[in-house]
């Protein structure tokens, strides 16, 4: 299989975009790190679908906004896999607020998470990455807010916006030592962190989809698979994948 | 093995150089490292001696004496 003897880390996998990406990954044959930071019951049992299905992975509890437990988060690949290869930053949270009602702890807990998340991440394992001279893939998970913005989203859009300049200058970085740096931007994808929206709001964005259907976690889970696998020659770009929302 | 010869022998590996070509008076530039090859260099020094080496002094390398020297005043 493609990702044979690769190991990726995948931050935020107990839910959503993270745990399909984690499971499309561990099929394709590559040793995965689950992280998560509350559920370990729903990381476990990622970990367990993985097995069941011939793949290796552990679990592991890290809150991204902090540095240490990142390093510690990287150590854990190389303690069970002896390497990192893939790093996928996907853990996010949401505290939307139109900004006059935005209190300072949601605009500082979305961007140390989003966004400072990231850059723990990539700084944990880039010593890792740079010994093994062996290139590797980074992927970022941003978002369509991140390119287009969105009212009641000033914080999160800022962070995912944040994400992609970072993805773009870290391309740049590490290029010559074939490490690619790439960001995804998901529009409307049905997780728990959408599912809080009121009705209203999801007809609304459901109208403006031309696929007609909201984005399933695997339909971002795809191209993460081709970007940490095959997409040799691509680095330094966002890629959409929304059904046609931000159009 | 004398601090020297550990340098260059990490040099040499790192980045892909004959210890041959190496001299005390042997820039960076005279082997095309880029700052991220410094850094990588860098990471390695830390490993080998169990050091910090702060970015200020990062700044001041400029040759493989350089290396050998701020090694020694270390270790
Ligand atoms: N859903 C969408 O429509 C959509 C659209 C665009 C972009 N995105 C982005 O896609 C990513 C995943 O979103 P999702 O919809 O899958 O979210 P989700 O279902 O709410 O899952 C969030 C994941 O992030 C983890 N997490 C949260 N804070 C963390 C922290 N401080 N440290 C480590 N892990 C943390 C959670 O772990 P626990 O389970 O342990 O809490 C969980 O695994 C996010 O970056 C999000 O911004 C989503």
């Amino acid at each position: 299989m493609e990702l044979k003897g690769k190991t990726a880390i995948i931050t935020g996998a107990s839910r959503g975009i993270g745990r399909a990406t984690a499971l499309a990954l561990a099929k394709a044959g590559a040793n995965v790190v689950i992280n998560y930071t509350s559920n370990e019951l729903k990381a476990a049992a990622v970990k367990e679908q993985i097995e069941n299905d011939g793949g290796s992975a552990v679990i592991f509890k890290a809150d991204v906004t902090e540095y240490k437990q990142c390093e510690a988060l990287v150590q854990c690949a190389i303690d069970h896999f002896n390497r990192v290869d893939i790093l996928i930053n996907n853990a996010g949270i949401t505290r939307d607020n139109l900004l006059a009602r935005m209190k300072p702890e949601e605009w500082r807990e979305v961007i140390d998470t989003n966004l400072s998340g990231v850059y723990n991440c990539c700084r944990a394992v880039m010593r890792p990455l740079l010994k093994q001279k062996s290139g590797g893939r980074i992927i970022n998970i941003a978002s369509v807010a991140g390119i287009h913005g969105n009212s009641g989203q000033a914080n999160y859009a800022a962070a995912k916006g944040g994400v992609i300049s970072f993805t773009k200058s870290l391309a740049k970085e590490l290029g010559s030592r074939n490490v690619t740096v790439n960001a995804v931007a998901p529009g409307f994808i049905e997780t728990e962190m959408t599912e809080a929206l009121s009705g209203q709001v999801k007809e609304q964005v459901l109208s403006r989809i031309a696929l007609g259907r909201f984005g399933q976690p695997e339909d971002v889970a795809d191209l993460v698979l081709f970007l940490a696998s095959s997409a040799a020659y691509i680095t330094g770009q966002v890629i959409v994948v929304d059904g046609s929302l931000s159009m | 093995m004398s601090v020297e010869n550990k340098v260059k022998g990490i040099i040499a590996d790192q980045l892909e150089v004959g210890i041959d070509k190496l001299t005390l008076d042997t820039t960076f530039e005279d082997i095309d490292a880029d700052s991220l090859d410094i850094v990588e260099l860098v990471m390695a020094l830390e490993e080998e001696f169990d050091l910090e080496i702060s970015d200020q002094e990062i700044e001041n390398i400029k040759t493989v004496g350089d290396v050998v020297r701020y090694i020694e005043s270390k270790v």
